[in-house]
């Protein structure tokens, strides 16, 4: 059986004061394992956001914990919590969040450079991530200039220029096309999923639930379905 | 560099137009700050002209002169009763007061007169043409050579003119180390002539000049010269009281400080706003780079950086600006009187570092509240 990468246990998320009080993720127990390409799915308002928040050290939790390869990250101090997510997490946004003042190397390079790694090798080496994703030869262009799915394969090269055991994608293909965002998922699943790496997306786009090793569904903060994939009956 | 700043750069001057604007606003308060500054540093200097010319280390007056060009005369006995002071190496008097030349061609011109004791010549300026002795030649009067000597129409030795229906000869050209601030030219004679020349009243002497046998002797001389009822003040002393009187008991120094701080507060505004402006664009960027994990210390280099380094090169620029200007305007209009100092320069910047404070602290709150989840949440 595989390593557990991520384990939540029994964690809960309120937003707000009495009366207006959100109870937004409700006592949300599962656990991601390395080689395991895992999504979170559900309808807008359904907690999925918060709980990939949570689980990825950005977003404290009203109660429970949250253990990285049986570590509680929330007993980390901030800058240790910053620190861990510098060398084990990458994170592809939703919008992509990259510098437009910046070349598409530099914005590859930033998990490098928040390291304290020296410039130019910060930027050689976002260079060679780049040809990862097929982009090497966009490297010295602002990503403005690049196309969504460009810019999408540029905020992957971001996320594992610093090889971080788990990956954390936020709504990959809401702004692609149907087309692009498969290509891209499978692209992850394909080239980027290994046995020591744990892939979590979230998402409501149904058209790329087949490259998912098991799929969590919530509603109303609570996981109400656990299925497994497609790929399992292949 | 580290690379965090370096991103911090880059973030700045890729962005032109905001990086244009805040370099505008910068620069333009600088300069403003210290041309209005200057100019009065100018007028201050220039108000001192006569007793940094002359060079006294003590200066006895009535205690009622405001500034070196008011005087009121003291009795000849003064004289006496000064050189008679412990300490005192020597005392000579000073005649300094306005006359109305009758030029060549008719026209009237105003001066200032300065009468130098006969004996010791004390306060002489450097002779340009001609010789100091022929001060004591008849009707001799010596011409500085300051923006205002056109004025004279430009005498050459042994040019004539009119002075109370005396004649007065030009025996000399000389300069002096600073020219006077109310633009009229200056006349060098002999006390003696300087009194003969120029209606007086029954008291004459305008200022008593000291020279002290050593510095440790102008406390006691002082002391003794205010029991007399009389003021003794140092050069440096004469120049603050100078230097006080126009700032703070005319409107000068208040309308120039008024300047001042409009200078401040226009670039702190133009600043403080595109500042803001950028960071507020850059947000989702700064919540991105927390996510990543950037340490809220780290974003808080990169803002203070950037700050830092717009504050910096708008100062220089506005230096630059400014100097370039003075040295122009100077070039064109000998009377223009600014003059930039490290006092000046040292206020410009502290106003410059209070700028980049307020406009980083603003940016640093808006940076330091931002939190990764808002850039999940979108």
């Amino acid at each position: 059986m595989a390593k557990a990468a991520i384990q939540a246990i029994g964690i809960n998320k309120w937003f707000g004061e009495e009366p207006v009080r959100t109870h937004a993720v409700k006592d949300v127990s599962f656990e991601a394992s390395f080689g395991e390409m895992l999504y979170v799915v559900g309808p807008s308002g359904s907690g999925k956001t918060t709980m990939l928040s949570m689980i990825s050290g950005i977003l404290r939790p009203s109660s429970g914990r949250v253990l990285v390869e049986d570590a509680d990250i929330w007993s980390l101090s901030s800058d240790e919590l910053a620190a861990f997510r510098l060398k084990r997490i990458g994170f592809v946004f939703q919008d992509y969040h990259l510098f437009p003042r910046l070349t598409t190397a530099e914005n590859v390079a930033i998990p490098l450079i928040l390291q304290h790694r020296e410039w130019n090798a910060a930027v050689e080496e976002a260079g060679r991530n780049l040809e990862i994703v097929g982009l090497q030869d966009r490297a010295p262009l602002p990503p403005v200039k690049l196309s969504g799915g460009e810019q999408q394969r540029v905020a992957i090269a971001r996320a594992i220029v610093s090889r971080p055991d788990i990956l954390i994608f936020d709504e990959p293909t809401a702004s692609l096309d149907g087309d692009t965002g498969r290509n891209i998922v499978s692209f992850v699943r394909a080239q980027l999923l290994t046995d020591q790496r744990c892939i979590v997306i979230v998402t409501h786009d149904a058209r790329i639930y087949e490259f998912a090793d098991r799929i969590l569904r919530m509603e109303d903060g609570s996981i109400t379905a656990v299925e497994r994939s497609q790929l399992d009956a292949q | 560099m580290p690379g965090i700043l370096l991103i911090a750069y880059k973030l700045l001057i890729n962005d032109r137009a905001k990086f244009a604007a805040l370099l505008v606003g910068i620069t333009f308060a600088v300069f403003l700050m210290i041309e209005m500054t200057s100019l009065f540093a100018g007028i201050l200097s220039r108000s001192s002209s006569t007793v940094i010319n002359i060079g006294a280390s003590v200066w006895v007056m009535d205690p009622a002169v405001n500034t070196v060009a008011n005087t009121i005369p003291l009795p000849d006995y003064v004289l006496d009763e000064v050189r008679s002071v412990p300490g005192v190496k020597y005392a000579v008097p000073l005649y300094s007061g306005a006359a109305l030349l009758k030029l060549r061609d008719g026209t009237y011109q105003a001066a200032n007169v300065i009468g130098l004791d006969d004996t010791s010549l004390f306060g002489r300026p450097q002779m340009l043409r001609g010789n100091i002795e022929d001060i004591f030649a008849e009707n001799a009067f010596i011409a500085i050579k300051d923006a205002e000597f056109y004025k004279l129409e430009n005498p050459q030795i042994g040019t004539e003119f009119e002075l109370n229906d005396h004649r007065g000869v030009i025996v000399g050209i000389a300069r002096v180390a600073s020219s006077a601030l109310f633009g009229v030219p200056t006349l060098y004679t002999t006390y003696s002539r300087a009194l003969q020349y120029i209606p007086n009243s029954r008291f004459t002497m305008s200022y008593l000049l000291v020279e002290p046998k050593s510095p440790a002797d102008v406390a006691a001389i002082k002391a003794r010269i205010t029991a007399a009822g009389y003021l003794a003040l140092t050069r440096d002393e004469f120049v603050q009281k100078i230097s006080d009187f126009y700032m703070y008991k005319t409107g000068i120094g208040t309308n120039m400080m008024l300047m001042t701080l409009i200078s401040f507060i226009v670039g702190l505004s133009i600043s403080g706003q595109t500042f803001y402006t950028f960071i507020l664009e850059n947000i989702d960027k700064f919540g991105a780079l927390k996510a990543i994990g950037a340490k809220g210390r780290e974003l808080v280099e990169m803002i203070l950086f950037q700050a830092t380094f717009v504050a910096l090169t708008g100062y220089g620029l506005g230096v630059g600006l400014c100097a370039t200007l003075i040295w122009i305007a100077r070039s064109h209009l000998p009377d223009y009187a600014a003059m930039i100092t490290f006092g000046n320069l040292a206020m410009a910047f502290v106003m410059v570092v209070i700028i980049a404070a307020i406009s980083s602290y603003v940016g640093v709150r808006k940076v330091l509240r931002i939190e990764p989840f808002d850039i999940f949440r979108g």
